[in-house]
């Protein structure tokens, strides 16, 4: 706590207010976990009729294919947009300025435009399939976004370094790929992983559009009236697996992170790009 | 062209829709951000890990998943609000995580000599706060504040998908009544181009006003 301005260190009285305070709040909360749990027995949710469809070999392979389904379209989807923010970050690097017009102009309408706005757009304007749908979708705003990381983290490194390879008679491709990105990745390494948490995160977008994907599995089972609507149950079930994914691929962005942080190599660090703003002088976090 | 004149009242609806689960799910984040940022800044043990779980598990939800969970679940607690409430809610919860850890860092880039000079000067903990360490903090908070109420207003669209009147749920409609449908799809987008880029602009305005200049 000694690194806050709020706060000095605590003497002996007002450690023993916080230790007060804090039972205090522990009571609170756990008397509002208590009430929930209450509020979910009281109306049912643990009555055994309402868990058994887990039990069927049917259900749990239909939940393991949507969450196949979801982890296919995510790979896909973070391949494709890795590949895309590749493309659209060398353009907006590019010295041809229509080619740099280009890009900007394709990052920062993708990055201002919702995810499901192009995920409908292209299911229902072009009819194309669930999984084309979500994966393009993804990929281009993802892949926008990305542009943006890699752009600023090929800026990051330190000026010295391309003049010194230019000054070694380097081409402009030769000084990118053997100079500058080589030192850029390790610097967005962490950011980029957080990027695709979003991704994985918006797979789910994905039950919007009727692709059978993890949480249409879920809404399959719960909407089944042989077993009481099992709706609670599908959620406890389910949320639980998704959040742990996102917060698994998280927990690897910071422990890269922190890595990098101590790593002597590692100049600068990549903030992540914000959503689009289309204004030059926009918010930049 | 045809798709925006012969329908503006639907479109009109629409980012009204937009508008209102934009700025109230707004004001519930900020609120929400706040408490939660003041929880995890706290130096009370249990309240600085609500805070903590609360962001960690809120920030790493699919927003689909939770508006499934609030709008299909809540009414099984017999709790039966009107379902742009829900969305409010759900937006709301959602982007406090991200309002809270924005305010959060906020508070941390306020050297701690500030607070030392505030307090040698005698300054209560209220004085503190209030006259020294929060209009520093919501200085440099402004920007990232803005682009994360960009985020919900794109994030809104969700809601469209779960029987709320708002921009994206109009294409439906329109298609229905056999408008081209990439037209009305382009101008679904500059509905959500013009709410970003007033919230856009309004965040400039007060980062000009405002913001430090570093």
């Amino acid at each position: 706590m000694s690194s806050t301005a709020l706060y000095d260190v605590p003497g002996p009285r007002t450690r023993a207010r916080h230790r007060l305070y804090g039972v205090a709040a522990t009571v609170v909360i756990l008397a509002v976990l208590a009430w929930v749990c209450y509020l979910l027995y009281d109306t049912g949710q643990f009555e055994g009729q309402k868990w058994t469809p887990f039990e069927y070999r049917g259900i749990q392979e239909l939940l393991l294919r949507g969450l196949g389904n979801t982890l296919k379209a995510f790979a896909i989807a973070a391949v494709l947009s890795l590949a895309l923010g590749t493309v659209l970050a060398a353009g907006r690097l590019s010295w041809h300025r229509p080619v740099r017009w280009l890009c900007t102009l394709l990052v920062e309408f993708f990055r201002a435009m919702p995810v499901l706005v192009m995920i409908f757009f292209i299911y229902v304007a072009l009819q194309a399939e669930p999984l084309t749908a979500l994966v393009v979708g993804l990929t281009l705003y993802n892949g926008s976004v990305l542009a943006e990381v890699f752009r600023a983290g090929v800026h990051s490194v330190e000026r010295g370094q391309h003049e010194a390879a230019y000054a070694l008679g380097m081409r402009k491709t030769q000084v990118m790929t053997h100079v500058l990105v080589p030192q850029a990745v390790r610097a967005m390494l962490p950011t980029i992983i957080s990027q695709l948490v979003v991704a994985l995160k918006d797979t789910s977008l994905g039950f919007l559009i009727t692709y059978e994907e993890f949480l249409h599995a879920g809404k399959l089972i719960a909407s089944n009236l042989d077993y009481d609507l099992p709706f609670i149950p599908v959620v406890l079930v389910i949320s639980p697996i998704y959040i742990g994914m996102c917060m698994l691929l998280s927990w690897l962005a910071t422990w890269v992170g922190r890595r990098q942080r101590r790593n002597p190599k590692v100049e600068g660090e990549v903030g992540p790009a914000e959503p689009g703003t289309l204004l030059p002088g926009g918010p930049q976090g | 062209m045809d798709v925006l004149t012969h329908n503006w009242s639907l479109y009109g609806k629409g980012l009204l829709g937009t508008v209102e689960l934009t700025v109230f799910a707004s004001l519930l984040a900020l609120v929400l951000g706040v408490i939660m940022a003041g929880f995890r800044v706290a130096p009370v043990g249990s309240l600085r890990a609500f805070g903590t779980v609360w962001v960690t598990v809120l920030r790493n939800t699919p927003l689909t998943l939770l508006f499934f969970a609030v709008l299909l679940g809540l009414p099984r607690f017999g709790l039966a609000l009107p379902f742009n409430v829900f969305a409010i809610l759900a937006l709301g919860c959602y982007t406090s995580a991200f309002i809270c850890e924005a305010v959060r860092s906020g508070i941390n880039t306020v050297p701690v000599g500030q607070g030392e000079a505030a307090r040698s000067l005698g300054m209560t903990f209220g004085q503190t706060l209030g006259a020294v360490v929060l209009p520093q903090a919501f200085r440099t908070v402004i920007p990232p504040v803005g682009s994360t109420l960009i985020a919900l207003a794109k994030n809104s669209a969700i809601a469209g998908s779960f029987s709320v009147v708002e921009l994206l749920g109009t294409y439906k409609t329109l298609n229905e009544l056999g408008y081209s449908i990439i037209w009305s799809f382009l101008w679904i987008a500059v509905g959500y181009l013009i709410v970003t880029l007033t919230i856009s602009a309004l965040f400039n305005v007060l980062e000009k006003r405002w913001g430090v200049a570093r």
